[in-house]
């Protein structure tokens, strides 16, 4: 908090009337779930459904001897991977080209912009229409080519669908944050390098993708934080995590260990690995972000 | 542009065309299977020239969903629009009061309660929602509005929004506030809140957008059709499987779910754009 303000107004309660309403909300609903899930990720229930029991860390050390969950975590890893590099790389081609045009630009650039409002459930319902192996258009167009469609069965084409479903949808958000960062590099910079003769791909790898590492590197982090936590809706529509666990990323399971499986303790800690994460990626981004923005 | 290279120009309109044709092809084949009788959807390959049941299969979901979910969709777009609604003006309403009185105030613990709210950055739904889950249940707020928003309210990226704006705003006109003897209410009201209407108006857009496509937190908390945000009615349609699935009816409910907040974001293009950039400060 480096800047303040010198005009300031005086009264003893006032200030805490103001803050009294988004002050409850937290503490009802983020500090108190919080704090339940790091207390119960140290119990477990007995098998009679009765009473609760201390175990220390126990929970945590089964969880990483489990090679379910150990399974689940290479899932998410693959998937995070595929998304944040896929959805980045097509993002940047089109805002690469969107940059150049002149007639026209605004229009491409609302016509790409939109998929951003449509829910991550409703993209996975979108793209199982598409690739559904009995009725989708596109499972037809693979299946006529030769090609053994049917992700209810297989594994890899599951997490393939999924992986377009949640691409699809994250491409407007990255390509309107490289579009703005495109546009933020002095045009004379680009000129200079013309004159010396530098063709146009010499010129993005030399002068314009350097430029643009810090937009890439918070959607980096922005992308890794999507296929994490935000791709919910997508994995439950399309998958359900199946088939196996073929899809199961970290928070679709405890989802279904907690509300499924009803394994409090199990479901808890897995919260608290998570909660972990999120951590360490915000602390990550916020660093970021203090040398991008001075306040 | 840098240099006249025709070439690349063209390529440049191609590949944008080619984008924008994968990004609108799902929605159009949406569309087409949700002007058509479920038969004609069943035969693969569906075809793809609209068809001539878009206003019977509309009217079907709108009245009395599809499917194995007998709640129409009406019902669930106003369940929608209402859990967007509040979720949108109840978190830029608390935020603002909150961040002023960070902003405008010195007070015991101002820190900690500063610290406090910028904590809740680190906690997403997802990493909380069994004991979230049990809170609500236990304060009987399953299958209420209330159920449905207040515990997605608390938004500390809207907060320090708000305060970032705030710090902008030039001290001289809070003094001459002050010396014209108005309280700091009335200073809110008359010069902080009029100020902040760009803010607000680019809040609300990505906070609608927000609030309209929730999913895990509608999926745990209501249980009672009548309930259902749109989103949720359409996963409740396909869990059905293949056979039981009327698919003209369920992309009818995706179209429908889809339209509000694409139309906000198109026709509040600029706010929007505004909206995404300043929340990710």
């Amino acid at each position: 908090m480096a800047a303040e303000k010198r005009a300031l107004f005086r009264s003893p309660w006032l200030p805490y009337a103001l803050l009294l309403p988004q002050v409850i909300v937290t503490i009802v609903f983020f500090f108190l779930p919080a704090g339940q899930a790091l207390i119960q990720s140290t119990q477990i229930q007995d098998a009679f459904g009765g009473s609760l029991q201390f175990v220390g860390l126990d929970n945590f050390r089964d969880l990483f001897n489990d090679a379910l969950y150990l399974e689940s975590f290479k899932v998410t890893a693959i998937f995070s991977i595929l998304v944040a590099g896929l959805g980045l790389t097509i993002s940047l081609i089109l805002a690469v080209f969107a940059d150049r045009i002149v007639r026209g630009a605004g229009v491409y650039k609302t016509l790409l912009i939109w998929p951003y409002a449509v829910a991550p459930a409703i993209a996975a319902v979108l793209w199982l229409f598409l690739f559904n192996p009995t009725l989708g258009i596109v499972a037809h167009w693979l299946t006529s080519a030769g090609v053994d469609w049917n992700y209810l069965l297989y594994g890899n084409q599951a997490l393939m669908l999924v992986v377009i479903a949640a691409v699809w949808k994250q491409v407007s958000y990255n390509f309107l944050f490289f579009l703005a960062g495109l546009q933020s590099i002095p045009k004379s910079l680009l000129e200079a390098a013309a004159i010396d003769g530098a063709g146009p791909v010499k010129r993005f790898a030399t002068i314009v993708f350097p430029l643009l590492s810090p937009t890439t590197f918070f959607l980096l982090v922005v992308n890794i934080v999507y296929a994490f936590f935000d791709t919910f809706g997508i994995i439950d529509a399309a998958t359900s995590g199946g088939p196996g666990q073929a899809t199961e990323i970290l928070v679709y399971k405890v989802y279904k260990d907690g509300f499924k499986g009803l394994d409090l303790g199990g479901s808890a800690a897995q919260s608290v690995v998570l909660m972990t994460i999120v951590i360490t990626l915000t602390v990550i981004q916020f660093r970021y972000v203090e040398r991008k923005v001075q306040y | 542009m840098i240099e006249n290279r025709p070439l690349l120009t063209w390529i440049s309109y191609i590949v944008l065309t080619i984008g924008v044709a994968i990004v609108a092809f799902p929605v159009y084949v949406t569309l087409v299977a949700s002007t058509r009788t479920a038969q004609e959807v069943l035969q693969a390959p569906m075809p793809l020239t609209p068809g001539t049941h878009m206003l019977e299969n509309y009217a079907a979901v709108l009245a009395h969903g599809a499917g194995e979910s007998g709640a129409g969709v009406g019902r669930m777009m106003v369940n929608s629009l209402i859990s967007a609604l509040v979720i949108a003006i109840g978190k830029i309403a608390i935020s603002l009061l909150s961040a002023f009185a960070i902003v405008y105030f010195r007070f015991p613990f101002r820190r900690f309660f500063f610290w406090m709210i910028f904590v809740t950055l680190m906690l997403p739904v997802e990493v909380r929602i069994l004991p979230t889950y049990k809170v609500v249940a236990d304060l009987g707020m399953l299958d209420t509005y209330a159920g449905l928003t207040i515990p997605l309210i608390a938004s500390a990226t809207a907060t320090f929004l708000f305060r970032q704006f705030f710090l902008t705003i030039p001290d001289e006109l809070a003094e001459a506030a002050r010396i014209d003897g108005a309280g700091p209410m009335r200073f809110f009201w008359d010069v902080v809140v009029p100020l902040s209407r760009p803010n607000i108006a680019a809040l609300f857009v990505i906070l609608f957008i927000y609030g309209w496509n929730q999913y895990l937190w509608p999926l745990l908390v209501t249980t009672q059709e009548d309930m259902y945000t749109t989103v949720i009615g359409i996963k409740r349609m396909i869990s059905g499987g293949d056979a039981a699935t009327d698919w003209n009816l369920v992309m009818a409910t995706a179209m429908l779910a889809m339209l509000p907040p694409a139309l906000v974001v198109l026709l509040m293009q600029r706010w929007f754009v505004k909206g995404l950039v300043d929340a990710e400060k």
